[in-house]
């Protein structure tokens, strides 16, 4: 594709630098100070109201959030179905202090604060240790209206491994504090679906800890809701962690979907891959991905890469990518990044149909092209194979 | 029998100064069958008339007319052109990534066809097809052009033309960045397709060799956006012999 605009550097010779930036042009936010130095906290005062000029709310619409940074009592939950679910995996309710003891950080901004506090149930997914679980849990959490805050705890036993797939429907004001920990050994792939309706507003505050020689699969996949806001903080705290972490995401006008992605390398020789794709089709979509890697002083030999790369499919659309770099060791195995955000290809359009492909036929098959790689790192066939057909009808909605 | 007329052809192309005029006046007709060598210095406009042929957004018709039997090329999109029975090997094939080689040419064959292809003889043709083109089976479940190298891209532009079997084949410098022995596949591809459906052919080149492997008809020396004369197999002969000196001079 024609890269607009490509970033690309290699740090694996990179010295030890305490505040590691990129760049001052247009997109580029040098941090006020480290992303080791961002408070959390369970209590919503400890974070003043933003008013948009904060590093970690200047790109969102705040008019556009509704109540989801109000701390208020809200009553209503969103439906919640689960497929039979598998021996060794259970779902329990539980009170809302023991699920703030349990979790492995505290939220980083207000809308999880709010989240966790106001969260009207509290549930507990537990893997017990050792359990293989032979297929997917798969949850349906469905919006009826209003405004929702919950707080979701996942705890994965040593050496478990389990898929877990959230899908999110329907229509609905939710914001929510979701807390995973992945015990050491254990190998989780976690497949988190935004199908909502164009009204919903969806704030997700995911923190996750992954110990020793643990493996985090995760996926982010945002096609619906006008306002999805994804915080994403994963701790490779045990020696020999790993994370690979895929984004995809389709906004068409009207939508904004930013992803906020931190990686803090904490335990030596952590592997981490973060990849984030997004195509944008209409006048206002608009998309804005984040991407914090923090390497401390303790995570040697790390392993680190990101990557950000947005199609841009029609005039108006904008996509910001911000990748940012901290390194406090000198010795690592290899960090990186890029980013890039790029028209749409006419060369790649004339090639199909000079071939005969009519023009839709040809811009589905550069869309569906885009984001394949993508898609077949999720690791779960039936998810594979819908998103490619969501793909088809987002560009279906994007060009009629 | 078809017919590939092209009358008057004048195109621009817009550049950051603006629009630059670059075939002034292309006369040429070719018959199914009939193989036409345009031969011509770089920049004299060659890539210009193919993809004005294909139907490239970037080339702007300011005059003239092409038709295919009567039917006009110009009024069509360039999938429609494709259908009508036109194929354009580019000199610079594109990149398609994410999408692979195997579905490409279903997805196009299918397209030029009308209907799907019979899957069993289909997988059948295209094995077939790689073979005789010396093509790992391996390209089919590969990217479209991405990674290839440059005599891989020219043998996936035939093997294309081969499995869509149209009326007509521009070969836009086919032969360049290809070695001796990849020369000759890909010229016994050309020759295979073209024996198989008739299929009339332009051959677009800027060295002589590739007609030890191909036989032209005719021969056009292109310059300037224009042919600047035209002749049988002899020309290239000559041409071989003094290059495009003489053309130059006089234009
Ligand atoms: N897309 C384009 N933008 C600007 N100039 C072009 C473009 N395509 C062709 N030209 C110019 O038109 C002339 C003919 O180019 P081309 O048709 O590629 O010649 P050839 O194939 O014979 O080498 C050259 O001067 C070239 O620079
Ligand atoms: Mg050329």
């Amino acid at each position: 594709m024609n890269a607009a605009e490509t970033l690309t550097t290699d740090h694996s010779k990179a010295v030890a630098d305490g505040s590691h930036t990129h760049g001052t042009g247009p997109g580029f936010a040098i941090p006020a100070k480290s992303r080791a130095e961002r408070p959390t906290s369970f209590e919503p005062a400890d974070f003043p109201m933003p008013t948009g000029r904060e590093e970690d709310w200047r790109f969102t619409p705040l008019a556009r959030l509704g109540t989801a940074l109000d701390d208020v009592p809200v009553d209503r939950t969103a439906e919640w179905s689960v497929n039979p679910i598998p021996a060794g995996v259970s779902i329990t309710q539980i009170e809302g202090a023991d699920a703030q003891l349990r979790a492995v950080r505290a939220p980083s901004d207000r809308a999880g604060a709010i989240a966790s506090a106001r969260a009207v149930r509290n549930l507990l997914l537990a893997v017990a240790p050792g359990t293989v679980v032979p297929r997917p849990v798969e949850i349906e959490i469905a919006g009826v209206g209003g405004a929702v805050r919950g707080h979701l705890t996942a705890e994965v036993g040593d050496g478990a491994e389990v898929t877990v797939i959230l899908t999110y429907t329907g229509e609905v004001e939710l914001s929510e504090f979701v807390s995973i920990e992945i015990a050491p050994r254990a190998r989780v792939n976690l497949v988190i679906i935004d199908e909502c309706a164009s009204e919903t507003v969806h704030l997700q505050d995911i923190v996750v800890r992954v110990g020793r020689d643990a493996h985090l699969r995760a996926s982010l996949v945002t096609l619906g809701s006008g306002l999805a806001r994804t915080n994403t903080s994963v701790m490779l705290s045990g020696e020999g962690a790993e994370l690979d972490l895929f984004g995809l995401y389709f906004a068409d006008s009207g939508q904004h979907i930013e992803n906020r992605v931190f990686v803090d390398h904490i335990a030596p020789r952590c592997r981490s891959r973060v990849a984030f794709k997004g195509a944008l089709a209409g006048q206002t979509a608009r998309t804005v991905w984040i991407g914090d890697v923090l390497i401390r002083a303790a995570a040697e030999g790390t392993d680190t890469y990101e990557l950000n790369r947005n199609l841009l499919l029609t005039e108006g659309a904008r996509a910001d990518s911000v990748p940012n770099l901290e390194i406090e060791t000198g010795e690592i195995a290899g960090a990186g990044h890029a980013s890039a955000t790029g028209r749409f290809d006419d060369e790649q359009m004339f090639y199909l149909q000079s071939r005969g492909i009519p023009e839709d036929e040809a811009r589905r098959m550069v869309v569906r092209g885009f984001f394949a790689d993508l898609v077949r790192q999720i690791g779960v066939a039936s998810v594979e194979q819908g998103l490619m057909r969501a793909i088809d009808r987002e560009l279906g909605v994007a060009h009629e | 029998m078809s017919t590939l007329e092209i009358r008057g052809l004048k195109v621009s192309v817009d550049t950051k100064e603006g629009t630059k005029p670059i075939l002034r006046g292309v006369d040429l007709t070719i018959k199914s069958g009939e193989t036409h060598a345009i031969m011509g210095p770089n920049g004299s406009g060659k890539s210009t008339l193919a993809y004005s042929l294909a139907g490239h957004p970037k080339y702007k018709v300011t005059d003239g007319s092409v038709t295919l039997d009567g039917q006009d090329v110009l009024a069509m999109k360039v999938d429609e052109r494709a259908r009508a029975g036109l194929f354009l090997a580019m000199q610079y094939p594109v990149e398609v990534p994410g999408v692979s080689v195997s579905n490409f040419l279903r997805t196009a064959k299918t397209a030029v066809a009308g209907e799907a292809p019979k899957l069993r003889t289909w997988i059948k043709e295209v094995k077939e097809a790689m073979d005789n083109l010396k093509m790992d089976p391996a390209f089919a479940e590969r990217n479209v052009n991405e990674g290839f190298s440059g005599g891989e891209k020219k043998r996936h532009e035939i093997l294309q033309m081969e499995l869509l079997a149209p009326k007509f084949a521009i070969l836009d410098e086919t032969d360049s960045g290809l070695d001796i022995d990849a020369l000759r596949v890909v010229s016994e591809g050309v020759n295979r397709a073209k024996a198989a459906t008739g299929a009339g052919v332009l051959l677009i080149t800027h060295y002589t060799r590739i007609l030890r492997y191909i036989d032209a008809d005719f021969v056009h020396v292109f310059v300037d956006g224009q042919i600047a004369e035209q002749g049988g197999p002899e020309l290239a002969d000559s041409l071989e012999a003094e290059g495009y000196d003489r053309f130059l001079a006089k234009a």
